[in-house]
């Protein structure tokens, strides 16, 4: 008797292997396909991208029955660092300083714009929401490509609407001289400060990223400025807040959390936005609007330099690292303050 | 059973739009609101104009060049466009039907795959704690991180070794499909986790309770309810491959397996100087209008998805 209920004590306690592991194996089961998959074509191209950089890998080592390609150490590394890529026009931290401008400079204009109108489509009695809401969301819904195709057009000197839109208004209002700015090729840069130019063709990719990019973050305002109890307002009113005093002490608290992390995406998704800056100024003029993900592109598709590429990408990947890290803390940071 | 998720996953947002309606009473001054409605005006102005702009272009009967002015609706307005670009819409020999057939055998590829291997890769996040859980997150998030573009190079060189007799993986759809897929699989594992994370746990629970195994859960409890976020995923996959385009512009070399995407790089880049707008305006129409018909449908879970997301980081 004794002996049974030791043994039926025991046996619940010490289950086989195959019995105490039966959970995990069932979640490798669900994951199996997934990370079969990734191993495959994400986790081996990256390890075989490390090796690649380190390789002179080329046009001639493509063919399956090629002799593989030579260690050349960190030369690839060092060639991107002395700019001395047969890519023109080519200078690494010009490039990254621009890069980095372009992904803040339209981030703010898409949090400022994109909040500003969700707060003037929350004004109470606003005649016609639903239909201004219902148009807002469009740029939204048309595929970049289309979106730098069709801009790209636009800003043409000769036929493109922005400037046939100018000379048909304010020019014929005033009398003026047709107007045929070549806004992706005009040469002498609008700016200039040692790495950090900014040329013409950069104020019309702006132009025309402000107008893909707003509507959506106008949308995750909108939630959040429904989320904001109408009575706080209705308090802050009688102790005698203005529009601004209400704004920073009712409005911001609530739309800080929503706007964060949709800045910080929207930080790293423009920092990488291919689309805009290879369709419309095809990173032009002098390439002075290339942009990391471009120039990776054209390493490949157009140099053909597999070898440098891989080693490109290899800057990109810590560059990357470092602003999700820097972002990260900064959201943190500003989230702990709120509380 | 849908109303039930909406509830659950955005209850901030039910409660107050509700609230709102009931006091949105309070009039504005006559001049306030001519004013703002001005402001609205001009915005939607800013947000038409490249629409119409195309849409003009597009419907222009004159088949010229270069348009030379701006009309809202050209006057004879026509097809015309419409049908030369379905027939014949690059140099190439290639009709409409096949550029578009390319694009959606890529596109369906994707989205198939990512929605499939995502959704049991997502359950498994969401609802198991095993050995490893933390470590593979991480991984799946950092390669979320990355731009697809970033191993062009690697896949690039990988597919050109496998050679079947004259088939060639990277010059061919699999092997851009397999690409985009790389950068498309992180993003449906950890949209589709992140809604999973929503759906109350009791439901499990009770068929856990009436002997259900975690294969029966999935297949009978979290399936059906994830019916929106599928959908979401599987659309994002779909645009992914209907409007790819580097993979398949440094991948392919035959112009019988070009994309739709491929083609418009064709009207605007290098060697565009002979394209007619109107027949770029049309292409451009053509390739938008389904996806952005099947984006303005599926905009609520789209939406929800962001902002939940979003709080959660």
């Amino acid at each position: 008797m004794t002996a049974i209920a030791t043994v039926r004590a025991a046996t619940p306690r010490r289950p086989g292997i195959w019995q105490r592991t039966r959970k995990t194996r069932t979640a490798y089961l669900f994951l199996l396909p997934a990370l079969l998959v990734m191993a495959i074509i994400t986790f081996y191209p990256l390890v075989f991208q490390v090796w690649m950089s380190f390789t002179d890998y080329g046009l001639t080592n493509l063919k399956s029955t090629a002799p593989p390609p030579n260690l050349v150490g960190f030369t690839n590394y060092q060639r991107i660092l002395n700019n001395n890529i047969v890519l023109p026009n080519f200078d690494f931290v010009r490039i990254l300083v621009f890069n980095l401008w372009w992904a803040l400079s339209n981030v703010v204009i898409h949090v400022v714009l994109g909040v500003a109108i969700a707060l003037l489509l929350n004004v109470e009695g606003l005649k016609a929401k639903r239909f201004y809401r219902a148009i807002f969301i469009l740029p939204v819904v048309i595929p970049p490509i289309i979106v730098a195709t069709v801009w790209k057009n636009m800003f043409d000197p000769q036929y493109g609407a922005v400037n046939l839109l100018f000379n048909g208004t304010i020019g014929a209002l005033f009398k003026l001289p047709p107007v045929t700015l070549d806004w992706i090729n005009q040469p002498n840069p609008i700016f200039q400060a040692g790495p950090f130019i900014l040329p013409l063709a950069y104020f019309a990719l702006l132009a025309a990223n402000s107008w893909l990019g707003w509507p959506l973050n106008s949308v995750v305002a909108t939630g959040a400025l429904q989320s904001v109890p109408k009575d706080l307002y209705e308090a802050a009113e009688m102790d005698g807040a203005g529009w601004w005093a209400q704004f920073k002490t009712v409005t911001l608290p609530f739309l800080r959390p929503a706007m964060l992390p949709y800045a910080i995406y929207g930080f790293v998704i423009t920092f990488n936005l291919f689309y805009l800056s290879y369709f419309m100024s095809g990173g032009g003029p002098f390439g002075q609007t290339e942009l990391l993900v471009t120039v990776g592109y054209r390493l490949v598709a157009e140099q053909h330099l597999y070898g440098v590429a891989a080693a490109f990408a290899v800057f990109q990947f810590f560059i990357l690292l470092t602003i999700t890290i820097v972002t990260n803390r900064l959201g943190k940071a500003t989230a702990a303050a709120d509380a | 059973m849908t109303e039930q998720i909406q509830v659950a996953k955005a209850p901030v947002l039910a409660t107050p739009i509700a609230r709102m309606r009931t006091r949105d009473r309070r009039q504005l001054s006559i001049s306030r609101q001519v004013v703002l409605q001005l402001l609205c005006l001009l915005i939607t102005a800013t947000v038409m104009f490249p629409l119409l702009w195309v849409v003009s272009m597009a419907l222009d009967p004159r088949n010229i060049s270069r348009p030379t002015d701006l009309s809202l609706i050209p006057p004879g307005a026509s097809l015309d466009a419409f049908n030369r670009v379905l027939a014949r819409p690059t140099l190439n020999p290639v009709s409409f039907a096949q550029l578009a057939f390319n694009s959606l055998f890529i596109a369906f590829l994707i989205s198939v795959t990512s929605v499939v291997l995502g959704i049991l890769a997502a359950y498994a996040f969401s609802r198991m704690r095993f050995p490893g859980r933390a470590f593979l997150m991480i991984a799946v998030l950092a390669v979320l991180m990355l731009p697809a573009i970033a191993t062009l190079a690697p896949l690039f060189t990988s597919m050109n070794k496998i050679q079947v007799g004259t088939f060639n993986l990277r010059n061919s759809l699999v092997g851009v499909a397999l690409a985009v897929t790389a950068g498309q699989l992180p993003f449906a594992i950890w949209n589709i986790k992140g809604y999973l994370d929503t759906i109350p746990r009791e439901l499990e629970e009770a068929a856990t309770v009436d002997g259900a195994g975690a294969f029966a859960v999935f297949r009978h409890v979290i399936l059906p309810l994830s019916t929106p976020v599928i959908a979401v995923t599987a659309f994002f996959g779909f645009l992914a491959g209907w409007t790819e385009f580097y993979f398949s512009w440094s991948f392919l070399s035959d112009p019988k397996s070009w994309t739709l995407a491929m083609a418009l790089n064709g009207m605007v880049g290098q060697y565009a100087a002979n394209t007619r707008w109107s027949e770029f305006a049309a292409f451009a129409i053509l390739v938008a209008l389904p996806v952005a018909i099947v984006y303005l449908f599926l905009q609520r879970y789209i939406i929800s998805g962001l902002t939940v997301g979003g709080v959660k980081g």
